[in-house]
C-alpha cells in the first residue's frame, strides 16, 4: 500500500496501483458543501439514485434502498436528489 | 585498403537494374562473398534513368557511401548512352557492356574509352527466350563472361534457386530467364 | 545454426521480428520502413508467427496499441519512421513512463519540411529525451542482433523500458548486405518468455495503470525511470555477453577502431561509422595515427566510458547527422563536449554536421575532417568549432 509521502524506492513503477477497489480509501466526503438526505416516507424504492450515484454512496441492502447514505464518499453532487422521481431526496447544507 | 569490385548499373526505371544487382548480390554472397546490392535511392520513374550497384569483396566491406569509381559498369538500355556518360569515374583499365546492337570496337571509339567495352544484343536474346524485351537477366550472363565474375556453373545452379524462389508464383519464366543469361554469356563481343 | 544470408536491412529485422514473434505488433507504414512491416505482415499471413498484427490508422495509434497491448502483458512491437516517430511523440512517453519493454526499430530519416525521404537522424535524436533506450547499428547485421539483444535488455526487471533500434534509412534498411541470422530456435531460447510482473489481463491481482500522477509522485517515478536507465548500462553488457556466445559477435557500448594509439579520432554513428572506417585505413597507411569511436548504446550515454577512451586524443571531430539549431552543433557533440568537461580533458572537439536529408557521404570528405583535425593540433587554432560537411555554399 503507497502512503503519503513515500519514496521511490518503495513505490511501484510506472505509476501502477497493484491493488483493486482502493478508492474506498480515500474520503472524498469532505468535498461536500451540500448533503442528501433521504425521506424513506417518500421513497417508492425505484433505486434510481442508487444506480446514478457516481461514489456507490446510496446503500442498499435486501433490495431496500436505505437513508443511511456512505457520507464518508458521497461528495455532495445532488444526482440522486435530481434523479428522484418523487422528490424523496433533499440536498440540506452541511 | 581492403579490395572491393564495385559494379554499377545503368537502366531505366522498370528494366530490372536493382533486381540485376542484387540477383548478382546474392549469388555472390552464396559463393561466400561479401556484397552489397543497392540502388541510387531516388523517386522511382518508370522509364527515367537510374542507377544500381555493387560492392563484392573477400573481405568485409564497411563503406556505405555511393559507388563513385566502379571498374566495371553495365548499360541495360542503348538510348543511355546518348543521356548519361556511362564512363563517368571508370578507370581506364576497367570494364564497360552495353546492351547495344553496336561492334564494341565501334562503342569504344564513340564513348572515348580506354578499357574493355563488351557489347551483347540482350534485347533480342530475351525476346526471343522470354517472349519480351527484358534486359537485366540476358546482361548478368554478359557480365560475368566479361568480367570472368564467378564460375559460371556454380552461377546458374544458385541463379537458378534464387529464380525459383523469385517466380514460386509463375515458374513458367525461370527457363527463358536462364537461357537469356546462357545466351548472352556465349554471345557478348568483345 | 546459424545461417549466412544476403538481405535488406528491413528484410534483416523483419526475420529478427519473425523469430522473436511477439504477440502483438501494430504498425503503420511509412517510408523508408514499409518493407519491415510488409514482409513481416507475410509472415502473419502465412502462419509463420503467433502474432495479432493490427493494422492501425496511424503511428499514434500504433504506439497507443502497443502500449496497451504490453500494459496487458503482451510482448509487443512495433516500427517506424522519420514523421512516424514524430506522430508517436506523447505516447513514447507514455510506454517509458509507464516502464513498457517496448522494441521499436526505427529506420532513421529526415523530418519533414521540405519533404524529405532520406537518411539522416532527426527522427531519433528528437526523440533521445523521450526514455527510451537507443541502440545504433552501422550495417544490417548489427541492426538485426540489436533487435534481438533488445527484448532482453527492455525487459529486464532492473530496467523495464522501451528500446529503439535504430537503422539508416535506405543505405541500411535497402541495401542488401551478407550477414548472418541465427537459428529460429537459438533466438527462441535466447529472448525466452515474457512474463510481465503486472499486467491489466491478470483478473487475480487487479491493477491501474496510467493514473493520475501529480505533484505528490510523478517526480519519484521520474526518478525511478532515471535509475532504471542507470541500471540498463550493466545489463546491456550482461546481454552482449551472453549474445557473443551465442552468435560469437562481440557488442559494447561503442566499437573502437584503430584508437588504441590514436592521435586523432571521430565519432560516428550508424552507417557513417563504416564509411568511417575506410578513410581511418586510407590515413593509417599514409602514417596518420586515426581512429574511430562507433556509438552503439547513445541512451543511455556511455560518458564515462566514452570520456575515458577519449581523453588520451589530441583532437576529436563529431559527425551528427542532425541539426539541433541550437547554433552549438548537434546532439551527439554536446554530449561528447560535456562529458570530456568533466574530467577536464585536454582534447580539443569539433563539430562536423553532415548528410543532412541523405546527401551521401564519401570516404574523401571523411578524410578530410581527419586533415582539419590534424591542422587543429599543428597550429593550436580552432577555427570552426561547428562546420556544415558537404553542403554547398
Amino acid at each position: 500500500m503507497i502512503k503519503p509521502g513515500d519514496g521511490y524506492k518503495s513505490i511501484p513503477k510506472g505509476g501502477l496501483i497493484l491493488e483493486g477497489g482502493n478508492a474506498k480509501r480515500y474520503n472524498t466526503g469532505g468535498w461536500r458543501t451540500k448533503k442528501p438526505v433521504l425521506d424513506k416516507d417518500r421513497c417508492i424504492n425505484c433505486h434510481l439514485c442508487w444506480a446514478f450515484c457516481p461514489d456507490v454512496s446510496i446503500l442498499s441492502k435486501d433490495g431496500v434502498v436505505s437513508d443511511q447514505i456512505d457520507y464518508d464518499h458521497c461528495k455532495g453532487c445532488g444526482i440522486c436528489a435530481n434523479e428522484c422521481p418523487v422528490n424523496a431526496i433533499e440536498m440540506v447544507k452541511e | 585498403m581492403r579490395k572491393i569490385l564495385e559494379i554499377r548499373w545503368h537502366g531505366r526505371g522498370g528494366q530490372g537494374s536493382k533486381t540485376a544487382s542484387i540477383l548478382l548480390g546474392k549469388v555472390a554472397a552464396k559463393t561466400g562473398k561479401n556484397i552489397q546490392a543497392f540502388p541510387e535511392y531516388g523517386p522511382e520513374r518508370m522509364g527515367a534513368p537510374v542507377l544500381a550497384y555493387n560492392r563484392i569483396s573477400d573481405d568485409l566491406i564497411t563503406l556505405h557511401c555511393q559507388v563513385t569509381e566502379p571498374s566495371i559498369v553495365a548499360v541495360l538500355d542503348p538510348t543511355l548512352l546518348e543521356v548519361v556518360d556511362v564512363t563517368e569515374g571508370v578507370p581506364d583499365d576497367g570494364i564497360i557492356i552495353v546492351n547495344v546492337g553496336m561492334e564494341p570496337k565501334e562503342l569504344k571509339e564513340k564513348l572515348e574509352f580506354k578499357g574493355e567495352v563488351y557489347t551483347v544484343d540482350a534485347y533480342g536474346i530475351s525476346t526471343e527466350e522470354i517472349g519480351a524485351p527484358f534486359p537485366n537477366t540476358p546482361m548478368l550472363g554478359a557480365l560475368i563472361k566479361a568480367a570472368d565474375l564467378l564460375d559460371f556453373d556454380k552461377f546458374l545452379e544458385e541463379v537458378k534457386k534464387e529464380f525459383k524462389k523469385k517466380f514460386a508464383h509463375k515458374p513458367e519464366v525461370v527457363d527463358g530467364n536462364m537461357n537469356s543469361i546462357k545466351r548472352a554469356y556465349e554471345e557478348v563481343r568483345s | 545454426m546459424s545461417s549466412k544470408v544476403a538481405l535488406t536491412g528491413n528484410e534483416a529485422l523483419a526475420q529478427a521480428m519473425r523469430q522473436i514473434n511477439p504477440d502483438v505488433v501494430a504498425a503503420y507504414p511509412i517510408t523508408p520502413q514499409t518493407a519491415m512491416v510488409q514482409t513481416f505482415s507475410q509472415f502473419v499471413a502465412d502462419g509463420e508467427v503467433d502474432t495479432e498484427y493490427v493494422t492501425v490508422e496511424s503511428e499514434h495509434s500504433a504506439m497507443s496499441a502497443t502500449v496497451g497491448a504490453s500494459a496487458a502483458g503482451a510482448r509487443a512491437m512495433t516500427a517506424t519512421a522519420a514523421n512516424g516517430l514524430a506522430l508517436m511523440w506523447e505516447v513514447l512517453y507514455i510506454a517509458s513512463g509507464t516502464r513498457l519493454p517496448i522494441v521499436m526499430p526505427v529506420v532513421n530519416r529526415a523530418l519533414s519540411g521540405p519533404i524529405n525521404i532520406h537518411c539522416d537522424h532527426s527522427d531519433a535524436m528528437g526523440a533521445r529525451d523521450s526514455g527510451w533506450i537507443q541502440l545504433y547499428a552501422e550495417n544490417a547485421q548489427e541492426a538485426y542482433d540489436n533487435a534481438i539483444q533488445a527484448l532482453r535488455i527492455s525487459e529486464h526487471k532492473d530496467v523495464m523500458l522501451p528500446t529503439m533500434v535504430n537503422l539508416d534509412g535506405f543505405i541500411t534498411s535497402h541495401a542488401v548486405e551478407s550477414l548472418e541470422i541465427l537459428a529460429d530456435s537459438d533466438v527462441k531460447e535466447f529472448i525466452g518468455e515474457y512474463k510481465a510482473e503486472h499486467h491489466l489481463l491478470d483478473s487475480k491481482n487487479p491493477i491501474a495503470v496510467g493514473p493520475l500522477d501529480l505533484q505528490d509522485f510523478y517526480f519519484e517515478h521520474k526518478m525511478q525511470q532515471s535509475i532504471a536507465m542507470e541500471n540498463s548500462k550493466e545489463v546491456i553488457l550482461e546481454v552482449a555477453k551472453e549474445y557473443k556466445e551465442l552468435s560469437g559477435r562481440e557488442y559494447e557500448f561503442f566499437e573502437e577502431y584503430k584508437l588504441d594509439d590514436a592521435e586523432i579520432g571521430i565519432v560516428a554513428l550508424n552507417s557513417t561509422a563504416g564509411t568511417a572506417k575506410g578513410a581511418v585505413d586510407n590515413l593509417r597507411e599514409q602514417g596518420v595515427k586515426a581512429g574511430l569511436l562507433k556509438i552503439r548504446v547513445y541512451r543511455p550515454f556511455p560518458g564515462e566510458e566514452i570520456a575515458e577512451v577519449l581523453k588520451s586524443l589530441k583532437a576529436v571531430a563529431v559527425l551528427d547527422r542532425a541539426e539541433s539549431f541550437s547554433t552549438n552543433g548537434g546532439p551527439v557533440f554536446g554530449d561528447i563536449r560535456s562529458i570530456l568537461y568533466n574530467i577536464k580533458a585536454d582534447v580539443e572537439v569539433v563539430n562536423y554536421i553532415y548528410g543532412l536529408g541523405g546527401r551521401d557521404i564519401k570516404v574523401g570528405e571523411i578524410e578530410s575532417v581527419y586533415r582539419d583535425l590534424e591542422e587543429i593540433i599543428d597550429s593550436g587554432n580552432v577555427k570552426n568549432r561547428v562546420s556544415h560537411l558537404g553542403v554547398r555554399e
